[in-house]
């Protein structure tokens, strides 16, 4: 008798709880797979440093190494699946900056290698490089004053 | 360092920043082309006011995987140059550093988009 109030009383809880456990539920799925990707940057990194890559130069290689592994699994089709799942844990990650160049760029490639592939790359890491670039050369100049 | 603690600052300080990022998107309405964009730019910003530097002594690769950290190799390589050649640096420092990274992508990103084909939408 008992179980079945608790039971009841879950399900309202459940159903009061409904949208803002959504928004718990998908920040607990984008921390899991962020934190994932990162630690296999992590495991790339000290990887790579124990073959004998300069530490000073692992950040740039790994960065290389995820950037590949972002756009080559965007072709299988797999990453996609995994940005339903995780969100904001597959976009913020670099592999997501490479998956943004590649997801346009399969779909567009009906207009051509030009305009199709050629432009729609840039779609959004096109204003990433812009606002990167732009924000590192105010920072340069203020360093630069500030010095 | 020990290597457990390497691998649990990697996933802490990554998983924050992607959380960040999700919480972003549920309580605003900010699409993820902003999202990378704002990322990158609270990069540099944060770089130039020393503090991503020590995130990414904590977390290593949970620092530099994430967006923000393009914005750190971006505002570094500015600021290095930036010492080595005064304020021309500014404008050479940033594309040096992030160099890899970009023709990475673009070079990557080419072959694939070329190679492969998106599954049939239904």
């Amino acid at each position: 008798m008992q179980k079945m109030y608790t039971k009841q009383e879950y399900l309202k809880y459940v159903e009061e709880k409904s949208p803002k456990s959504k928004v718990l539920r998908n920040v607990t799925r984008a921390f899991v797979i962020g934190g994932l990707i990162c630690i296999v940057g992590q495991f790339i990194s000290n990887l790579i440093i124990s073959k004998g890559v300069k530490p000073e130069d692992a950040a740039g290689l790994t960065s290389l190494i995820m950037i590949f592994f972002g756009a080559f699994f965007t072709g299988l089709n797999v990453y996609d699946e995994l940005g339903r799942f995780a969100g904001a844990g597959s976009i913020v990650p670099i592999t997501g900056f490479a998956n943004s160049i590649v997801s346009p760029a399969m779909e567009y490639k009906r207009e051509g290698f030009v305009v199709g592939v050629g432009a729609r790359m840039f779609i959004i890491a096109g204003p990433v490089i812009v606002y990167g670039i732009s924000a590192s050369v105010f920072a340069g100049i203020l360093y630069f004053l500030l010095k | 360092m020990n290597v457990f603690l390497m691998y649990l600052g990697a996933f802490i300080v990554g998983g924050v920043l992607c959380s960040a990022g999700q919480i972003l998107i549920d309580r605003t309405r900010l699409t993820p082309a902003k999202i990378l964009v704002l990322f990158v730019t609270v990069g540099v910003i944060l770089t130039l006011l020393g503090v991503y530097q020590n995130i990414v002594k904590v977390g290593g690769a949970g620092a530099t995987v994430p967006l923000t950290g393009f914005g750190y190799t971006l505002a570094k390589g500015t600021f290095s140059d930036v010492d080595k050649y005064g304020l021309l640096g500014a404008f050479t420092g940033g594309i040096k550093a992030a160099a890899a990274g970009i023709t990475a992508a673009i070079f990557f990103g080419y072959l694939i988009s070329v190679a492969f084909s998106p599954k049939a939408k239904r």
